[in-house]
């Protein structure tokens, strides 16, 4: 039976459960927690904006789709910490590749990536998002926009792959928490590192039922020397 | 249709009224089934493949058929500029209609024990459960299948292109090749038969076979091996895996209908599917008793029987179709006419001379021991040329090719 024996392995395939397809709309396959989605534009605890208006992440853009325009802060009402602030800020989702130089360059942790990819537009304006879209709401979670698909705790992981990368690629620094504090989040716990010890590796770094449980905050450790010494 | 016994008296409004209400219940049959069987097959598939499949369209998906004929109502129709316009609009016609028209010469149901023939009374008329019984019966299928192929070549070359042309190309001489073993297969039942008629083919093979149990079909018959040589050629006749050579994504684009859009693809794609369902129906209505069931098991439902049988029987080789491609890889180009010229039609010309030797031998009373052992010997010196003949093809063409 040697030749027809391929015949039984459909039939075996039939009825059986375990399935490789997400019936998609229903549900969603688990999604990668560095996953780069659309952005926000982050702010501070004390609800000021972090983007100083600095277009670096315009200039490493290579799709060319951020626009930035910087300005003044005012005296008496100030939109960010600093001297500047982010006046214009528009990113053009037709144009953007979703690589994350931006999130990269960005010396304030202003601009991360969420998880969402599920929004469409019917017109080349409306793929233009704009600063009061991009910033994220009172609570620091990202704005739920009309043509958005927004999944319950989907809202939550906005600055992962920030949090992963050790500042300046240097491992001496993974784990260690180098950046601000988020509205609503406080500074958040670093993301398990390479080094993490084994039992930690076997968990899949994703978002879903089981993801969550997964992305684990590591123990916050206080600087190294070498760090403090260094400034 | 002069067989129809509903055609020989005089005709009046009635004759008319049962004539037409046949060819549309026919024809809305058939499409509902074609519908169901896309979705049959997707489904099936899908499972076997370890996918969900259809599931959003309706309850299990049922409704997907109908939700893609009508996307393909409204998308674009596209003729191309360097395409022969009229052929390019006709050929899908000239694959639908006679997948269609195919199914009009199956006899559904009725019952054929006893001395009822397979006939039922409708408003006082005597007349079948098939559309036609045109005396020609088997042969009309034969030419009906033949003139699928023109479509399919004709749409490639009207198309103006040149993958439409190649898929084409191999469509049309895969078609031809396998007719030739379709056709003597056909001959073998057509020989134990003594008819053309599929009416008559299905009322010979009723009533109890060997020992009441045994049915009378001709798949037994006839031996099983025309059976299987009609299975697989009409599988290769159908362009359906492992033959779907003529539709090879990976190699052709999309085949022969790569320029075709909107309903005029839809016309192909309804045309495919529905000869799938025509061609179970005719491998039943051949080799496996058409409507009639086994006779112990009675007729107690009457006509409806038939029906029922038919239908349990039809898709058990719809089941077939599926499982075959799911399971088998593609064969390449030269295994294709290799297995049609070289295996299977010497195959299906020995076993129809086998056949008729056995008859003749009946007839004169000649040692039957004797009559088949002689046969079996000659067929066997007749592969024994073949291969031979093959084998010296073969170096002498790798001379060639080395001197």
């Amino acid at each position: 039976m040697g030749f027809f024996s391929g015949f039984k392995v459909p039939i075996k395939q039939m009825g059986k459960k375990q399935r490789v397809t997400t019936p998609y709309p229903k549900e969603k396959a688990p999604q990668a927690i560095r996953r780069h989605g659309r952005h926000v534009l982050n702010r501070y605890e004390d609800g000021m904006e972090k983007c100083i208006g600095c277009e670096l992440c315009a200039g490493v853009c290579p799709a060319r789709c951020i626009y930035v325009r910087g300005a003044d802060n005012p005296i008496d009402d100030p939109v960010s910490p600093g001297e500047r602030f982010g006046f214009i800020y528009e990113i053009n989702y037709l144009r953007c590749i979703h690589c994350d130089l931006c999130v990269e360059a960005c010396p304030t942790e202003a601009i991360t990536e969420t998880k969402q990819f599920e929004f469409s537009f019917t017109s080349r304006l409306d793929a233009i998002y704009t600063k009061n879209e991009l910033l994220v709401d009172d609570e620091g979670r990202p704005q739920h926009l009309p043509w958005e698909d927004w999944r319950p705790g989907e809202d939550e992981h906005t600055s992962a792959w920030m949090r992963a990368t050790s500042p300046s690629g240097s491992a001496e620094f993974e784990g260690l928490v180098a950046w601000s504090g988020e509205l609503g989040y406080g500074i958040r716990a670093p993301e398990l590192g390479q080094s993490a010890d084994e039992s930690m590796l076997d968990a899949n770094p994703v978002v879903g039922q089981t993801g969550i449980a997964a992305h684990r905050p590591a123990p916050v450790r206080s600087r190294p020397e070498t760090e403090d010494g260094g400034h | 249709m002069g067989g129809d016994p509903l055609l020989i008296g005089p005709v009046d409004l009635s004759v008319f009224l049962i004539v037409v209400g046949k060819v549309l219940i026919a024809f809305v049959l058939l499409l509902i089934l074609t519908m169901l069987m896309i979705w049959f097959e997707r489904k099936l598939v899908s499972g076997m493949h370890n996918r969900i499949g259809p599931s959003l369209a309706g309850p299990f998906g049922i409704l997907q058929s109908l939700a893609d004929g009508i996307k393909f109502f409204f998308k674009e129709d596209i003729i191309p500029d360097r395409a022969q316009r009229a052929v390019f609009i006709l050929a899908p016609f000239l694959s639908f209609v006679p997948a269609f028209l195919l199914f009009l010469i199956v006899p559904l149901g009725g019952n054929f024990n006893g001395n009822v023939n397979g006939i039922i009374t409708v408003f006082g008329h005597d007349t079948y459960l098939q559309v036609a019984d045109p005396p020609i019966g088997i042969l009309f299928a034969l030419a009906m299948s033949s003139i699928a192929v023109y479509g399919v070549m004709l749409a490639g070359w009207s198309s103006g292109s040149k993958y439409p042309l190649l898929g084409s190309v191999r469509a049309s001489a895969q078609m031809v090749s396998y007719e030739a073993a379709m056709g003597l297969a056909v001959v073998a039942v057509v020989l134990k038969s003594g008819t053309l008629s599929t009416h008559g083919i299905a009322e010979f093979q009723s009533g109890a076979g060997f020992a009441g149990i045994v049915p009378n079909w001709n798949v037994i018959l006839t031996g099983v091996v025309p059976f299987v040589i009609f299975v697989i050629a009409s599988t290769a006749e159908l362009n359906r895996p492992p033959f779907d050579l003529v539709e090879a994504e990976q190699e052709l684009v999309g085949g022969f209908n790569t320029e075709y859009s909107s309903i005029r693809f839809a016309l192909f794609f309804l045309a495919e599917f529905m000869n799938v369902i025509t061609m179970s129906a005719i491998f039943v209505t051949l080799f496996l008793g058409g409507p009639s069931g086994p006779a112990f098991l009675g007729t107690s439902l009457g006509w409806l029987t038939g029906i029922i049988w038919f239908a349990l029987k039809t898709s058990v080789f719809l089941f077939m179709f599926v499982w075959i491609r799911a399971a088998l890889p593609r064969l390449r180009y030269d295994q294709l006419m290799d297995l049609g010229w070289k295996v299977l039609i010497p195959l299906a010309l020995g076993w129809l001379l086998l056949l008729g030797a056995i008859d003749v031998g009946r007839d004169a009373n000649w040692n039957p021991v004797a009559v088949v052992v002689i046969s079996v010997a000659v067929l066997l010196g007749g592969y024994g040329l073949l291969r031979a003949a093959i084998a010296g093809g073969r170096s002498r063409r790798l001379q060639e090719v080395d001197g």
